[in-house]
């Protein structure tokens, strides 16, 4: 059967949900083996077997880690070389999309990113992409059979399917190239407490409506258990912070619920969440365009209505 | 400090994009095109640098007749000169082959640039992988989503802000950097840059100008094929109720009617 690599999305060894729904995935198109890089191997080895892992290929090298994303690439297109895999799985993250990109040209394999879905149809690989702000649906297929597709969270309820992973150490030298761009400081983000916004299954957003006063917002979002995300109106004021911004040159967030507050709902906007399941507005102007996708609005002021369904909701969990 | 940008014309994101239905290509025939506006800041980065350093900006694009449109509002912004690359054959030329095209494009400049700049992603088709597969084929180290960016003696310096850390990246020169909309306020263009615009050369190159053979490009070469496309059902018209001082408690019972809470 063909192999179909995974590269594992991880901190430290801890395993993402992503990670889980792409071996999902990969099971339908051929036999799956993880790509794990970086410390921790056994900690991993465990999950990345329940959803039918075949083998772990693992490296630990500084490399990986020191020089962004080429070593990445190169390890990968080393593998694909060694099992011939029929298609890479990546997760649709900034670096993830980085790695597929560099990966792509490597192998002249076909490059699919933000894919929602995957299937093998009369044993093509058939990937379905959401474009043009989420009004379309586009499916395409690997010209040449074999492809690297970056996919999206939550684009399948991860199922088990346990096997016994055999670990394959990798042994692995960067190029030169790969040392041409280095990572010289790092800061970490604060920790919000909250879900990671684009993984979240309810994301609660504020903009230009909300004056720069996020408190609202975001005691709302703590009463659903939701990411708190903002439009680019709010993020150029300097209310809320870039990687928090919903919308064309933010996140992609595709939620089962999206509540937009105080947010008119421009172009932009909704491609970065027309395709939440149910939507939710709460605008004083009710004129504004975000009323056009919503399942429930409410015209009316954030800072009168969300206090108030913050208090309900509280309420009714008791 | 020689600097190419690479800019993409593409349909306006506020008109009603769609495909055509013979080739499944981009439907360009129906919808106003631009500059794509997330290039605009590629280009007021390369001009600020110009500005701090000297050199020369160099705007390069690949695309149909119109796409001069592209070029010229970047050189109205200030650029120096551009390339056109214009073929027939480039037709529904997907990422990999557009990036091949603009690999051997930059390969035929003389001088060979110190940097090539780009925009994080297109507005049309967003995927954001070209600059990294242009690096990768141009052998050069990419930083991508760049918030900042500063150029040293033979190198540059990229903050870059992600989930879970903001990261200052070095990378040797030559290098391609892809910018953010959060870099810099693009100008706007001037009387006096609209007239002196008109005067700037641009170049237009043909497939056999850069050394493409035409069966590496366009429909036909492209590695991925899309096999249907179809618009997404418009959403059902919802409820939209006025607040008359319950309107957080009507959003409530909303959220409890349909199991959110």
């Amino acid at each position: 059967m063909a192999v179909v690599l995974v590269l594992v999305d991880h901190l430290d060894g801890k395993v993402r949900k992503t990670t889980a729904e792409l071996l999902t995935i990969a099971r339908r198109i051929g036999e799956p083996s993880s790509v794990f890089l970086g410390a921790n191997v056994q900690a991993a080895a465990d999950i990345l077997g329940k959803y039918g892992s075949q083998k772990i290929y693992h490296c630990d090298s500084a490399e990986l880690t020191d020089y962004l994303v080429v070593p990445q690439a190169e390890l990968l297109a080393q593998l694909v070389a060694e099992t011939s895999a029929v298609a890479v799985l990546i997760p649709s993250t900034p670096e993830g999309k980085e790695v597929a990109a560099r990966l792509a040209v490597k192998t002249g394999y076909g490059l699919v990113t933000d894919a929602v879905d995957v299937q093998s149809v009369d044993g093509r690989i058939v990937t379905t992409q959401s474009v043009f702000a989420g009004s379309y649906t586009v499916k395409s297929t690997p010209s040449k059979g074999n492809a690297v597709i970056t996919v999206k969270p939550n684009s399948a309820p991860p199922q088990q399917q346990p096997a016994q992973p055999e670990l394959t150490p990798v042994d692995f030298t960067a190029s030169d190239l790969a040392r041409t761009a280095r990572i010289t400081a790092s800061s970490p983000k604060e920790k919000s407490g909250r879900p990671e916004l684009t993984e979240a299954a309810i994301v609660v957003s504020g903009g230009r409506g909300t004056g720069g006063d996020f408190t609202k917002v975001e005691d709302f979002a703590d009463s659903l258990r939701a990411a708190v995300g903002a439009s680019r109106a709010a993020v150029d004021a300097g209310w809320y912070p870039h990687t928090s911004q919903v919308g064309q040159t933010g996140k992609q967030v595709s939620p089962q619920l999206y509540v937009a507050c105080g947010i008119s709902g421009a172009i932009q906007h909704r491609a970065g969440m027309q395709t939440s399941k149910t939507i939710i507005a709460v605008n004083k102007d009710q004129e504004a365009p975000i009323f056009e996708l919503v399942d429930f609005g409410v015209v009316g002021d954030l800072f009168a209505v969300l206090p108030q369904a913050t208090d309900a909701v509280k309420s009714s969990k008791g | 400090m020689n600097i190419v940008v690479c800019v993409k014309y593409v349909p306006d994101a506020q008109a009603d994009r769609t495909f055509s239905d013979s080739d499944k290509t981009t439907d360009r025939s129906n919808v106003a095109g631009l500059l794509s506006e997330l290039d605009e800041y590629a280009v007021e980065e390369a001009l600020k640098i110009k500005e701090a350093h000297d050199g020369e900006v160099t705007v390069l694009t690949i695309g149909p007749a119109e796409a001069a449109d592209a070029t010229k509002k970047a050189l109205q912004m200030g650029a120096d000169k551009a390339v056109h690359v214009k073929d027939d054959a480039i037709h529904g030329s997907d990422a990999g082959a557009t990036s091949l095209l603009l690999a051997r494009a930059i390969a035929k400049l003389d001088p060979q640039p110190d940097l090539v700049l780009t925009g994080m992603a297109s507005t049309d088709g967003t995927m954001g992988v070209v600059p990294t597969m242009l690096a990768e084929r141009l052998g050069l180290p990419a930083v991508t989503y760049a918030s900042e960016l500063t150029v040293t003696e033979g190198a540059v310096s990229v903050r870059r802000d992600g989930d879970l850390a903001s990261q200052t990246i070095e990378a040797s020169l030559p290098a391609l950097v892809s910018v953010t909309d959060q870099i810099n306020e693009p100008r706007y263009p001037s009387f006096k840059g609209i007239m002196a615009a008109k005067k700037k050369p641009v170049d237009t190159w043909s497939l056999s100008d850069i050394g493409v053979d035409a069966g590496e490009v366009g429909l036909g070469s492209s590695w991925t094929t899309v096999e249907s496309f179809a618009a997404r059902p418009p959403r059902q018209q919802g409820t939209i109720v006025a607040d008359e001082g319950d309107g957080g408690q009507k959003l409530a019972a909303f959220l409890a009617e349909h199991k959110f809470v």
